[in-house]
């Protein structure tokens, strides 16, 4: 480990804490009080300002002093917590945000940068009467006062203190920057050199110290140390002495420090997560090939090689979970900057909003998560700024003044959903109806349901806002969030209703590595569909299948009427059979619809790794991405959804053409 | 093996620019060596949908899929008829791995700028739609066009989803 890594760790650590605070801040905002919120708080800014003082990143240091005192005050009660101090420490949160952003990029910024929070911050302290100065930091000249005082030290490592490899000089020196300092050592325990343990403490300080700074101070230079030393400070005219070692500014709360001692756990480069991920996805390749050959061997002959494939095909599938395992996190990360976001974009709108959230701990892949937080931004600021209508709006309406966006992620069929609600005025239909016939979408909208115009506002360039605000409405949007979406594998649609609010669901793939398929052949060549997407398979019979009038085919499905597909047809390949009656029908459910999809034969389920088409080619409608199979081919995996779609856009040309 | 060596020799002069050199159709042409990854003997590729018929499919390339376009039907000369003698470029182009289909691998030539003339200005129908020339070169007599290798795809970029969409209103 050299220090470039330990500088990188800091950082990320820095960021989880940063993203902490947030958190916890907004809990307090929300009328959430607890002590234990700001104790937390207080503590990750002190380790953020610990740590930085190790990296040499002075700004960080000085920042997070100012603002920690504060907070100190704030949780010893000194200080009530008003909305306007309130306000202060959000803001000052993101000032810390962007201090420590600057000092991982090597930014240098300007003296002035964080003035006024500073300002904000400092107006507190000097309320804080008894705000305690510690002083090794540049900052403290800002707040300095009161006169000086002379404290009698007495310092006694014990030889744990040495055995934990701390530096007794060390102590000393910083003790020394505080002020004028006498010291003298006590000789007096030391044995004779044969009988010493060259890692015994046998040394003690008595120092002598003059300075402006209070106690804390000084306690704070033997913060890390308190348990392994005997220390005494005594002030001069007043006598305080006694053993210092349950640490004040720090026995916040045991409770929580011992909870999280017990969750053990290590940090893991991810990219070293991904190199496992792929070597298991290579060991399922690798493993379908053996079977395929296992296959062709007689089994009477070969009992412990097929047992062993079997046994090896168990054993991979459970590799495969944990590794997928160790990706997944709950979305919980991906909502955790919702709240701020609700926060602020409706204190500029001023609106009220309530947020709410739901099913934070379903987990989901690393990447899906990390693709999430922009589409729901997007989403979230829409929905404050087009979807909640104004407090007198509202009344009018008869609706609470306050409206409400709710969040909610859940586990369906191998997927993950999540849903984002606003109780508004749902869209404009007649609006999006204009706007698409203005801009050549659509020929009459009257053809058009509502729920189908509505989803035309994920067509690029699409914004029926008459406004620009600096909220929303550049125009460019939900084309964005289609697009974000769908190269994750997902899908996005909208439903609304007039008064009543929109509802956004977004369907995500749980993961962006393996998933169980199902091989169907058409044709000479094999086609893949996700296992989750199919109800039932059938051999129709003849009388099943009806052609309605320039409407494409239907399948009855037990008096049930569903378009039928003809994979042959949309993708243009030669089929063994012609007809459903001769082949195979797959009942296949997407997000919107439930479809009969005709193929020739099933070949089998497998389980296949999903390798990205779009790394070296393009969006390929019908697909959503490859794999490979055992003898080493590439099949294309299915996307019902999609292919749902393009059967609709061939009916449309084949109409067209007609 | 000669030309290899004396390939190799030229290399000193640090202006050249080495090409590997191919037939399409009896036709020479040339790929800066800088963007070829590796040669393959042809296999079978899987088909994609709905795409242009000079894309012939995706293989597997040690884990990895990449798309094959027939070098013979981007040029609108029709499709190759492949077999194991036919040969798959491929190449890295903006991060992307790609193969071209061409009927067979000929040499690694080394040109030097004075070697190579801009294509004609003068150009017909045929020779528009192979606007990738980029450049002649000229070696013992015979000429190679030397491809660019970005106009090369970016003339083959599939239909996107918004051409797609537009194309049903177009008909009205």
């Amino acid at each position: 480990m050299d220090m470039q890594s330990f500088r990188k760790t800091y950082f990320e650590e820095c960021h989880e804490r940063l993203q902490e605070i947030e958190t916890l801040l907004l809990s307090l905002e929300s009328g959430d009080y607890q002590d234990e919120h700001l104790h937390a708080i207080f503590r990750a800014v002190h380790s953020i300002k610990g740590g930085a003082g190790a990296f040499g990143c002075d700004h960080i240091v000085s920042f997070a002093h100012i603002f920690e005192t504060v907070l100190d005050s704030v949780r010893d009660h000194r200080l009530a917590l008003d909305p306007e101090l309130m306000e202060v420490l959000v803001t000052s949160s993101d000032v810390l945000a962007a201090i420590v952003g600057a000092a991982e990029q090597d930014q240098i910024l300007t003296e002035t940068f964080d003035a006024k929070a500073k300002a904000d911050l400092s107006q507190y302290m000097d309320g804080a009467e008894h705000a305690p100065l510690p002083a090794a930091q540049a900052s403290s000249s800002d707040a300095k006062k009161g006169t000086s005082r002379t404290y009698t030290i007495v310092f006694k490592p014990h030889s744990r203190l040495y055995e934990k490899a701390n530096e007794p000089l060390l102590l000393l020196r910083e003790l020394g920057g505080l002020g004028e300092m006498i010291l003298s050592v006590n000789v007096d325990a030391l044995p004779d050199l044969s009988a010493m343990d060259a890692v015994g403490g046998y040394l003690s300080w008595t120092i002598t110290l003059t300075t402006t700074h209070h106690k804390d101070a000084i306690t704070e230079v033997f913060e890390f140390v308190l348990d392994d030393c005997d220390l005494t400070i005594t002030e001069t005219d007043r006598t305080v002495a006694g053993e210092m070692k349950p640490t004040p500014p720090l026995d916040a709360s045991p409770a929580i420090e011992t909870g999280e001692a017990k969750v053990s756990s290590i940090r893991v480069d991810l990219d070293k997560i991904d190199r496992l991920v792929n070597m298991v996805g290579e060991l399922v390749i690798t493993h379908a090939m053996l079977s395929q050959q296992a296959e062709k061997l007689a089994r009477d002959g070969y009992p412990h090689l097929a047992r062993g494939i079997e046994e090896l095909s168990t054993h991979t599938r459970e590799l495969q979970d944990h590794v997928m395992a160790i990706r997944a996190q709950p979305v919980r990360m991906a909502f955790a900057r919702i709240p701020r976001l609700v926060r602020d974009v409706s204190k500029d709108v001023s609106k009220q909003i309530k947020l709410i959230m739901t099913g934070e701990e379903t987990e989901v892949d690393k990447t899906v998560i990390e693709n999430l937080a922009d589409p729901l931004t997007h989403l979230i600021r829409n929905a404050i700024d087009h979807g909640i209508e104004d407090a007198e709006t509202r009344k009018a309406a008869g609706k609470p003044a306050e409206g409400t966006i709710s969040l909610s992620a859940g586990h369906r069929s191998g997927r993950i959903l999540i849903e984002i609600r606003d109780d508004g005025a749902g869209l404009n239909t007649k609006k999006i109806a204009e706007k698409a016939k203005e801009r050549g979408l659509i020929e009459n909208p009257d053809l058009m349901s509502p729920d189908e115009l509505h989803q035309l506002i994920f067509n690029p360039g699409f914004s029926t806002a008459e406004q620009i605000s600096n909220i929303s409405g550049r125009g460019v949007g939900m084309d964005v969030v289609k697009r974000n979406i769908q190269s994750i594998g997902g899908k996005v649609y909208v439903k609304s209703e007039a008064g009543v609010g929109a509802r956004f669901v977004l369907s995500l793939p749980l993961t962006l590595a393996v998933m169980d398929g199902m091989i169907v052949r058409v044709g000479s060549q094999k086609l893949i569909l996700p296992i989750s997407n199919i109800l039932e398979s059938l051999r129709p019979r003849r009388q099943d299948i009806s052609t309605i009038t320039e409407g494409g085919e239907v399948l009855d499905l037990r008096d049930h009427y569903i378009p039928l597909l003809r994979l042959n047809r949309l993708f243009n390949i030669p089929a063994r059979y012609d007809e459903p009656w001769q082949g195979l029908v797959l009942i296949v459910e997407s997000e919107q619809t439930t479809f009969a999809l005709f193929v020739d034969e099933l070949v089998g389920k497998q389980q296949v790794v999903i390798k990205s088409l779009e790394e070296n080619y393009d969006p390929v409608e019908g697909i959503s991405s490859a794999t490979i199979l055992g003898d080493g081919s590439v099949a294309l995996i299915l996307d019902p959804a999609s292919l749902y779609d393009l059967h609709t856009k061939q009916g449309d040309s084949l109409a067209f053409a007609a | 093996m000669n030309s290899l060596a004396k390939t190799l020799n030229e290399n000193a002069v640090e202006e050249d620019q080495q090409f590997v050199t191919f037939y399409v159709d009896g036709k020479h042409y040339g790929l800066n060596i800088k963007d070829v990854r590796e040669i393959k003997a042809w296999t079978h590729v899987t088909p994609l949908p709905n795409t242009p018929s000079s894309m012939r499919g995706v293989l597997n390339l040690r884990g990895a899929i990449v798309p094959i376009y027939d070098l013979r039907a981007v040029f609108g000369q029709g499709l190759t008829h492949p077999s194991t003698e036919h040969v798959n470029l491929i190449v890295c182009i903006q991060g992307r791995i790609v193969g071209f289909l061409v009927d067979a691998v000929s040499d690694i030539l080394s040109f030097s700028q004075d070697q190579i003339q801009a294509p004609p200005r003068n150009r017909g129908k045929e020779l528009e739609r192979m606007n990738s020339v980029m450049g002649l070169g000229e070696s013992n007599g015979m000429m190679t066009m030397l491809l660019d290798i970005q106009t090369l795809i970016g003339n083959q970029l599939p239909v996107n989803d918004d051409d797609f969409l537009a194309k049903p209103e177009k008909k009205n």
